[in-house]
């Protein structure tokens, strides 16, 4: 496995930025992580994230309902995360 | 399909101008034969709220609109397109959003605006916070099927 495909483990960082709802049940609008190397998809990090702590379960509990963006971008949770730079999670949106 | 067309796309704190904005889109043009606008408005819920606090993703927000914005003009034959997104307090009575869809034909400038708008609700990284008149903590306004319905109609094969 070439190494360019990992994300943060080589020392890239990874943020991770939340809004409304989410942001506020995490308490924190961002934080850099590093992954390990078994966390490939959005499925994956919410699942892990949610192993986190009681506030990150709770701001995920329903984890159906959270939308992803990679880097700017909406993306579905089947989506790989290698080569992410920025992922926002945040609920459904309400603009408009 | 719009040629050369490049859409207007503000998200900002202030509100905006909305004679302004249809004035950008005609003036010295003489090919412009119809111009629909959409205007968003906070409203007071029967005097239950005193403000929404609209909370944006300052990084993508203009990005996303841009490319719903870029989709309308290859779908539709527009002269111009413009699309303003307020974010922070917003009082009842205040503006939230603005679009301005021009075309030839008034058809393509009615759909347009309609099609931005039932996307920028489900896809526009925007999210509303309510605050109540009584005082305490506000709730998020939930999203609603209905508008993710709404885009869904939109979507081609």
């Amino acid at each position: 496995m070439s190494s360019m495909n990992e994300t943060g483990p080589n020392g890239n960082g990874l943020k991770l930025v939340y809004f409304a709802w989410v942001r506020e049940r995490i308490g924190r609008s961002e934080e850099e992580i590093v992954l390990p190397r078994e966390v490939r998809t959005v499925r994956d990090l919410l699942s892990w994230l949610k192993g986190r702590g009681e506030e990150y379960e709770m701001a995920l509990e329903h984890d159906d309902v959270i939308r992803v963006a990679i880097d700017r971008e909406h993306v579905g949770h089947d989506e790989a995360i290698a080569g992410a730079r920025e992922i926002a999670l945040f609920p459904p949106m309400t603009g408009g | 399909m719009s040629a050369h067309v490049v859409p207007l796309v503000r998200v900002q704190a202030e509100d905006f101008d909305t004679a302004a904005e249809i004035a950008r889109l005609t003036r010295d043009r003489r090919d412009v034969g119809a111009v629909v606008t959409f205007t968003g408005l906070c409203r007071d819920e029967n005097g239950r709220l005193a403000a929404l606090e609209l909370e944006h993703y300052p990084a993508m927000a203009e990005i996303e609109i841009a490319r719903i914005a870029s989709e309308a003009m290859e779908r539709w034959p527009l002269t111009g397109l413009s699309v303003i997104h307020r974010h922070g307090r917003i009082a009842p009575g205040e503006n939230i959003v603005l679009v301005v869809a021009a075309s030839t034909h008034r058809h393509a400038a009615f759909e347009a605006a309609s099609f931005l708008m039932d996307y920028l609700k489900s896809r526009a990284p925007f999210w509303k916070k309510e605050h109540p008149r009584q005082g305490g903590e506000g709730g998020w306004v939930d999203a609603r099927e209905i508008d993710e319905t709404a885009a869904k109609r939109w979507e081609r094969d």
